[in-house]
């Protein structure tokens, strides 16, 4: 039942992920790419990471990809031109050479043994806080400081006039 | 139960496809759009590993990527409505002012 | 036959509880609509609908007739593909929330130990409905409905996520059942143990951004009939718009039913009577809290004018923002030295 569940999350992940590429406009590829990320959740939760996948939902996909409608709604962005003509070929290449990067990829992954038992984990938010709070405080104390730089950043590069 | 590799593999093609786009696209928020592919597949490796190695670590870093791709989504398209409203134009190929 | 029951027994209760659930929403969804208009009615001295059936009671059925039977158009120069995915994408999620919401002690569908961020997801999910409706319709007033709308709801999500962190403290648990069983008893045998009591901060944030959150009076200038015709739906007719209509409705029934969860107990109150109405009791509470705050979201759109945009952005975040983190900071130095 588990192995159904993967394969069908798998396949909306990768149709969403090739569906991102081939749209010609590009608020399809945002809608296609929050569909990536709902699959990508629903993978999170097989995994018994729980928290992370409503978290995931929340930020990226509540939150992010609005910000990305939303700019491409202000601008009114039409569909795309057709690019310069003579490298359109490459474009095609592109997909041999990438099916066989994956296939080196894979064949190097393929080795990888997880342990023989799998150890219990729970992705609850009591066990991802106590963790977060304690031996990693000190990058969750800085990346508060990189989200305020990127807030102040992103106001001073979005206004009209300095 | 399902086997590691499997994630393993699934999360290199969502990357290869990532890089696919990057290299592709001619449009800024495409290319945006192929960076978050990316760290959404570095995301599902983290989490693979972690639920097979028993550690929280992993979930954890996994918050830190999100924090970063929001930064960095935000001030990407801040960047982008600067060089819309200079340019009229969202291609990377017109942005070409310093070639020789 | 008795042994496919048997084998199969727990699926085939979570089919019923979920035909149950989905059933008993659908209808008051229905029966909401002519709540509201009843109780407007009333607060404007006039008797609303009271022509089909008695005392206006048939009404959404003539209504649900009238949707189904309208003719479906297309504006002319509109995206027929997001025209047609913005209400599935705007009802999706509001029915969705509905899975792990407790009515009873054994009637839930679903109960995860990260219930009330799912709800949460969930609802910020349906910000796309809105905002693809807009865009899809291709004409101005839905695309500024659609653009204030969406700003709006992604601004008070803040403030309704922020003002439950006290309450999760105090409860310790992100399962919507664990907090209604945490809610259980009494203080001094009669106060029952709600978590209004000491998070009346909490609950007023979380009542206000729930209003903002679903687009309701005082905060609708997203969908307001006397400025943009009827915002992001105003080209949408038939069962679409039912569609849009339904949804926020069900969006309405949401926050108001986390609001009992939270702050009013949930399903608890007085058990009495025999075996079998002490079964079905704890669901006649629930419904009844959530009516009283139906009721009061009514009232509300009844009486109180609209809030001009920009009080309205900065209300989100210069009040209440800063109110519910005092809350969360208030609520864990309490927590932390008992």
């Amino acid at each position: 039942m588990i192995q159904i569940l993967f394969m069908f999350f798998a396949a909306v992940a990768l149709g969403a992920a090739i569906n991102v590429l081939t749209q010609k406009h590009v608020l399809y590829s945002s809608l296609s790419l929050i569909v990536l990320l709902t699959a990508v959740s629903a993978l999170f939760v097989l995994m018994q990471a729980e928290f992370l996948a409503v978290i995931n939902v929340i930020v990226y996909a509540g939150a992010i990809m609005v910000l990305f409608v939303f700019v491409i709604m202000l601008l009114n962005l039409p569909a795309d031109e057709e690019s310069n003509d003579r490298l359109r070929w490459l474009k095609f290449a592109g997909i041999p050479m990438g099916l066989f990067l994956l296939f080196m990829v894979a064949r190097t992954v393929w080795r990888v043994e997880g342990s023989a038992t799998t150890p219990e984990i729970a992705g609850t938010a009591q066990a991802i806080g106590a963790s977060l709070f304690t031996d990693y405080i000190l990058p969750f104390e800085l990346t508060s400081l990189l989200i305020l730089i990127a807030l102040m950043g992103a106001v001073v590069f979005a206004k009209k006039d300095l | 139960m399902i086997p590691l590799n499997w994630y393993l593999i699934l999360a290199a093609a969502l990357f290869l496809l990532g890089m696919l786009g990057f290299f592709i696209k001619r449009n800024i928020i495409s290319l945006l759009l192929s960076v978050e592919i990316m760290l959404n597949a570095v995301n599902l490796t983290f989490v693979a590993f972690s639920s097979r190695n028993g550690q929280i670590s992993g979930q954890i870093f996994v918050f830190f990527v999100l924090v970063v791709a929001a930064a960095e989504a935000a001030v990407g398209l801040a960047l982008v409505i600067a060089m819309f409203r200079n340019r009229e134009t969202l291609n990377v190929d017109r942005s070409n002012l310093l070639k020789w | 036959m008795s042994e496919f029951f048997n084998s199969n027994r727990e699926i085939i209760l979570l089919f019923v509880k979920m035909i149950v659930i989905f059933g008993g929403v659908m209808t008051a969804l229905a029966y909401t609509t002519l709540a509201e208009r009843k109780i407007m009615a009333f607060v404007q001295m006039r008797p609303g609908p009271n022509r089909v059936g008695p005392f206006g009671l048939l009404q959404p059925l003539a209504d649900g007739a009238k949707f189904l039977l309208k003719e479906q158009t297309v504006p002319g120069n509109a995206n027929v593909f997001l025209y047609y995915l913005a209400p599935i994408v705007s009802m999706i999620p509001a029915l969705l929330s509905f899975s792990v919401i407790p009515f009873g002690p054994d009637l839930k569908i679903a109960d995860t130990n990260v219930s009330l961020l799912f709800i949460f997801a969930i609802t910020s999910l349906g910000v796309y409905g809105i905002v693809l409706g807009g865009w899809a319709s291709n004409s101005k007033y839905p695309l500024m409905g659609a653009m204030r709308a969406s700003a709006q709801m992604l601004s008070y999500e803040l403030s309704l996520t922020l003002s439950v962190v006290g309450v999760l403290l105090i409860s310790n648990t992100l399962s919507l059942n664990s907090i209604v069983l945490s809610q259980q008893g009494t203080w001094l045998g009669f106060i029952p143990r709600w978590n209004i009591f000491p998070q009346f901060i909490g609950f007023f944030v979380y009542v206000l951004s729930g209003i903002a959150e679903t687009n309701r009076l005082p905060f609708d200038l997203a969908e307001s009939e006397q400025e943009l015709v009827a915002g992001w739906h105003t080209e949408y007719s038939g069962m679409k718009f039912a569609m849009f209509f339904l949804a926020e409705y069900a969006n309405m029934v949401t926050v108001s039913a986390l609001a009992t969860i939270m702050f009013l107990g949930g399903w608890n109150g007085p058990m009495f009577g025999p075996w079998w109405l002490q079964m079905g009791l704890p669901t006649v509470w629930f419904v009844l809290k959530i009516s009283g705050f139906l009721f009061l979201y009514m009232l509300i759109r009844a009486t109180i004018p609209r809030i001009r945009y920009d009080q309205l952005m900065r209300f989100g975040w210069k009040v209440l923002l800063p109110i519910a983190v005092a809350n969360v900071v208030l609520t864990s130095f309490i927590v932390a030295i008992s």
